[in-house]
């Protein structure tokens, strides 16, 4: 497995784009929707994260004869 | 060259997550995180030829193979711990980081019991 770039610049820009509607959700006054929004897309990274941390668990495991 | 793809790699990534830290400091962990995941996966890649070729010495040396295999359940636990203590480290809960490479280090001495009572019992052996 190579290093997989294509999927940091997608995190990073989810991460933009969270944070630029956060933004301009905070200025037209929707606070509440401001922080779901920030939510969402930290739930969202969150899954594509995890399944690649499960992905190194394994690795791990495997490597090492830890199960 | 791996190292130039690793080393560029960890620099694209520490760029886009000073990009974002200010904006959405919890999207940068998950990024740094997700990071340190990706580099971690390819140098454990590496160390499985390293860990191959341990575990055939042993064999030729007529080691017992409990011995070998729970040396390499300690640096897995060790990696493993290593790992997650840092990425907590860097989400600011250094308290829980402690915990965290305290839980290592007592697995890691759970799992060296066996030794230890194996070389105290071919002690007792040798001075009976």
């Amino acid at each position: 497995m190579g290093l997989d770039l294509s999927a940091i610049f997608q995190i990073a820009g989810i991460g933009v784009l969270v944070a630029v509607i956060h933004t301009v959700l905070r200025q037209s006054g929707k606070e509440e929707f401001a922080h779901w929004a920030t939510l969402t897309g930290f739930v969202v990274i969150l899954f594509m994260v995890i399944h690649y941390i499960g992905q190194l668990f394994n690795e791990i495991m495997d490597v090492f004869r830890l199960h | 060259m791996e190292i130039v793809q690793i080393v560029g790699f960890g620099l694209t990534a520490a760029l886009l997550i000073a990009l974002i830290r200010p904006r959405a400091p919890q999207i940068a962990l998950l990024l740094s995180l997700f990071a340190g995941v990706a580099l971690f996966v390819l140098i454990v890649h590496k160390v499985s030829t390293v860990i191959g070729a341990m575990e055939h010495l042993a064999g030729a040396a007529n080691i017992d193979r409990m011995f070998v295999q729970t040396i390499f359940k300690i640096v897995g636990i060790a990696y493993i711990a290593e790992f997650g203590a840092q990425i907590v480290r860097d989400a600011g809960e250094s308290a829980l980081a402690g915990k965290i490479e305290l839980a290592g280090k007592v697995l890691i001495m759970v799992l060296a019991v066996p030794i230890l009572t194996s070389v105290v019992e071919t002690v007792l052996r040798v001075l009976q």
